[in-house]
């Protein structure tokens, strides 16, 4: 009975069902959520550790998947002096964590929507739009194209995924940017991103072009910037921001 | 040497401020006080390494909401924003 008095955002207890490691320290985690009513493409959750004296420790993480029943993915960054992210990356099978959610109905992708989708990541910023080309795979007709901003090859996320998505799928196209080291027959020679690497071949801003920008706020700043000289209108620009704490 | 942002946007803050008001603030579209510029509460600034959390307004950086919880209780100061025009959810 709904007595006015519960919480609408209650926080519930998550059970670890595996870790598995995307890159040397980062780790995708899989969660099962006991009532877990599924969510949208590029929705978070809330996180939180108590310790034993009572003091509390919560962060947000994006859904890197749609939900598979009361499961659910995340994958955190291993930040070294961090509160939270040290903790998670070192996760077993078992463990319980907190966690509420899932928050936020403005950074997401409904399959519904028919506009061509421009994605663009920096760093572990690529998680929620993992998300939408996940759900895009299950469901959608929209064209996609990322453009994934990592320091070096070995800090890309679900490469292997990456790869063969753009092999097998007519609707995504992936370009990663190098910011510092990049691989190996790469033309483009190592620096932030610039707004040649986010002008999509034939895609022009307007006729329904709907972008999605996550990453550190600098680098948000900077790319939603660059599109916005590029013609792209801000209300066709989604972001979402993330600090430095871990 | 630049120096990194420390805010993030209202994504970060969602969480928080829809526990205690019941329905998802990132869709809300608010009016600053001060610049009477309007937005989504999604793409405002946040500042949330303090003991609270602190939206304010991307324009001229007006306050729009504070949020500070205690063991006890939630305080939340609302005056930064002329008004909120909160979308139904979808049905």
């Amino acid at each position: 009975m709904d007595d006015g008095l519960t919480a609408k955002l209650p926080w519930r207890v998550a059970r670890v069902v595996d870790s598995t490691p995307e890159t040397e320290s980062a780790r995708t985690i899989r969660l099962a959520v006991p009532g877990w009513g599924g969510h949208l493409a590029g929705q978070h959750i809330d996180l939180k550790l108590t310790a034993e004296d009572g003091y509390s420790a919560q962060r947000s993480y994006s859904l890197s998947r749609p939900a598979d029943g009361e499961r659910i993915d995340i994958t955190v960054q291993k930040i070294a002096d961090g509160e939270v992210s040290p903790y998670l990356t070192g996760v077993r099978p078992g463990e319980e964590i907190e966690l509420r959610g899932p928050i936020g109905g403005w950074f997401v992708w409904r399959p519904a929507e028919q506009a061509r989708i421009l994605l663009v990541a920096g760093g572990s910023g690529i998680v929620p739009l993992m998300a939408m080309l996940r759900q895009r795979i299950l469901v959608g007709s929209a064209e996609f194209r990322l453009v994934y901003s990592v320091r070096s090859p070995a800090d890309v996320y679900y490469a292997q995924e990456l790869g063969s998505l753009e092999r097998d799928c007519d609707w995504l196209r992936v370009a990663v940017v190098y910011t510092r080291a990049a691989a190996p027959q790469t033309a483009r020679p190592p620096g932030r991103i610039g707004v040649g690497d986010l002008a999509v071949p034939r895609w022009t801003p307007d006729d329904g072009l709907r972008v999605y920008v996550c990453g550190p706020t600098g680098f948000v700043e900077s790319a939603t910037t660059k599109l916005i000289s590029q013609g792209h209108s801000p209300s066709a620009i989604r972001t979402e921001r993330f600090g430095p704490s871990g | 040497m630049m120096t990194e942002p420390t805010h993030v946007d209202g994504n970060a803050a969602a969480g928080a401020f829809s526990e205690v008001l019941g329905f998802d603030v990132t869709t809300a579209t608010l009016t600053c006080a001060g610049c009477c510029r309007v937005g989504v509460f999604a793409e405002s600034h946040v500042y949330h390494r303090a003991p609270g959390i602190v939206v304010r307004c991307p324009g001229c950086d007006h306050v729009l909401a504070r949020l500070v919880q205690t063991p006890t209780d939630v305080s939340l100061d609302l005056r930064g924003a002329q008004s909120w025009r909160i979308p139904f959810p979808a049905r």
